[in-house]
């Protein structure tokens, strides 16, 4: 069994605590009875009361919730599709361009993904609402479902679906019976990340979202831009416990069902 | 016939999302500012036809671009985006190689946990990561108080709203980026390697340097593209946490855009930004195919 050497465990100790220290004092301040945000004047929950009466706080909660589930539906549908393409098509032409057009969104910046979008909609005459986040929010967050889908297709075995079309499965059923529910955790994962993506983003929402469609970043943007405010500390820390109960539940299950899998792998072979 | 539908399907969709988006940037950089709606001329007019075609060809040029060499805002805030891009790569690496350097290092089972632990600042809020250092960096805020109750400084340490800031929020929030790539590139490192290093006579530090450092090189040249394409035209951080001092091209663009309303130098800027990271943009998407035939 390995030791870990003072200098890996220091190191070890202050990374975490530059990660996680700015956070627990956001955490800390939330439930901070003032309203100054530096200064601790005793604990009370005043600021989620706040924040659950702030009706404009909940409405842009709402139309945020609703781009993210839409858009990382379809982004899971096109991203799975275009990893299946990128691994499995072969050669075809115009695939350079194609592989090209699923890594650029990755690193674009987004200033110039939310400008350019938004110059699209203006000529076509598309009137900026949720429509046109959820198509902003679905093109880039296609690309990132795709890379992490197309990480799991390029490992797996493909005479398992060759088996399936042999013993007389058309191409699309030996997808669905076979292909799908092996690729299964990339997909959950691809499209846990496409959601989170969207749940986050400020700047291509600033430059595709209209008057009526206001999603919480934009909204949390505009309250923090000149200073710090006790109701946004309140509203991160529900951010952050929903994140931390979603990603923790989510390893431990992936952990289950691995354990599960190893186990029926052995009592096949017994 | 499937094959075609499976192909053209997610195809279309980037052409049609991706691809003709920034031909109408590129399109709208060499026309002109107008006080009409859309604020630019010319307009492509195809009820005319052919000379409608043509007019709107003659009508574009490179005045923009023109524009931007001549006024010294634009040359700097490029400079400055490049300058914090590079010093906060550097500082993402030094403050990333340790943590990813330890993770690898640690006991069995210990890693997943650690593992869980870089993942979940990833998974939380952009935003929310780059505000929680605003109470911490103010004047008035959480640091300065500390280090004056400690008496290691008698005058407030003036941190927001400058590049220190920048730097701060940068390293923070793509920390994970680099920590990531570099810890399964060290993750995979054959330890007897480093053993029979060490048999033959090296130090342990000889060791690291002549064996383990450049066996991560894969890890820590994605990391660093990770963390440099975006910093460079990074909005969110710069706009939180910088000063008015800060000039960098994303926080332009922004308000090229939503301030002055000037549709044609805010597309000419970003036609500009993207020149600028194609090179890294290429080299990266290099780097990842290769490391995709090397795991096939």
């Amino acid at each position: 069994m390995r030791r870990l050497s003072w200098f890996n465990a220091i190191s070890l100790t202050l990374g975490f605590a530059f990660l996680y220290i700015p956070m627990l004092i956001l955490i800390t301040y939330s439930f901070n009875a003032g309203k100054l945000v530096t200064v601790w004047s005793g604990f009370s929950t005043k600021w989620y009361g706040e924040l659950f009466r702030n009706e404009a706080f909940l409405d842009a909660a709402w139309v945020t919730l609703k781009v993210a589930v839409m858009s990382s539906t379809i982004a899971t549908v096109l991203g799975t599709m275009a990893a299946y393409v990128m691994v499995r098509a072969g050669r075809f032409p115009g695939r350079t361009l194609f592989s090209g057009m699923i890594y650029a969104p990755l690193v674009m910046p987004e200033v110039i993904t939310g400008l350019s979008l938004l110059l699209l909609f203006i000529s076509i005459g598309l009137d900026r609402g949720v429509l046109t986040i959820v198509l902003a929010h679905t093109t880039f967050s296609m690309c990132f479902v795709s890379v992490v889908v197309s990480s799991r297709l390029v490992t797996f075995d493909q005479s398992l679906e060759e088996a399936a079309l042999d013993l007389g499965c058309t191409g699309f059923e030996a997808f669905r019976l076979v292909t799908l529910p092996i690729i299964m955790p990339a997909v959950v994962s691809g499209w846990l990340l496409a959601f989170t993506l969207s749940l986050d983003d400020l700047v291509i929402a600033s430059f595709t979202s209209g008057p009526s469609s206001t999603t919480l970043p934009i909204k949390i943007f505009s309250a923090v831009r000149l200073g710090v405010s006790p109701e946004i500390n309140a509203l991160s820390t529900i951010m952050i416990g929903l994140v931390t109960i979603g990603v923790i539940g989510a390893s431990l299950t992936s952990k289950r069902s691995i354990a599960k899998r190893q186990k029926d792998e052995q009592g096949a072979i017994q | 016939m499937k094959r075609l539908a499976l192909i053209s399907v997610p195809y279309l969709w980037l052409l049609a999302l991706f691809l003709v988006p920034f031909l109408i940037v590129l399109k709208i950089s060499l026309s002109d500012t107008a006080l009409s709606i859309p604020p630019y001329t010319p307009t492509l007019d195809l009820s005319e036809g052919w000379a409608g075609v043509k007019e709107w060809w003659a009508g574009l040029d490179m005045e923009n671009f023109w524009w931007l060499t001549s006024d010294d805002l634009y040359w700097k805030a490029y400079l400055s985006s490049l300058k914090i891009a590079i010093i906060s790569t550097i500082l993402t690496l030094l403050v990333g190689y340790p943590i990813a350097y330890g993770m690898s290092r640690a006991p069995d089972e210990w890693r997943p946990t650690l593992m869980m632990l870089i993942i979940l600042p990833f998974w939380t809020s952009f935003l929310i990561r780059v505000y929680s250092w605003k109470a911490i960096l103010s004047n008035e805020g959480l640091l300065n108080q500390l280090l004056m109750n400690l008496g290691i400084i008698q005058e407030p340490l003036i941190i927001l709203n400058t590049n220190v800031a920048v730097y701060i929020g940068i390293v923070y929030t793509y920390l994970p980026f680099m920590v990531l790539p570099i810890y399964s590139a060290l993750e995979r490192l054959d330890e007897s390697l480093l053993e029979a290093a060490e048999d033959l006579g090296c130090s342990r530090f000889t060791a690291f340097w002549l064996v383990t450092f450049p066996l991560s090189k894969q890890g820590i040249i994605a990391g660093s593209f990770l963390v440099f394409i975006p910093a460079m035209g990074e909005f969110v951080i710069p706009a939180l946490l910088g000063g008015s001092k800060t000039l960098m091209i994303g926080k332009v663009l922004w308000e090229e855009f939503f301030s002055n309303r000037d549709w044609p130098v805010a597309s000419a800027v970003a036609v500009i930004l993207l020149l600028l990271l194609i090179i890294p943009i290429v080299l990266f998407q290099r780097n990842e195919e290769k490391q995709r035939e090397a795991e096939k």
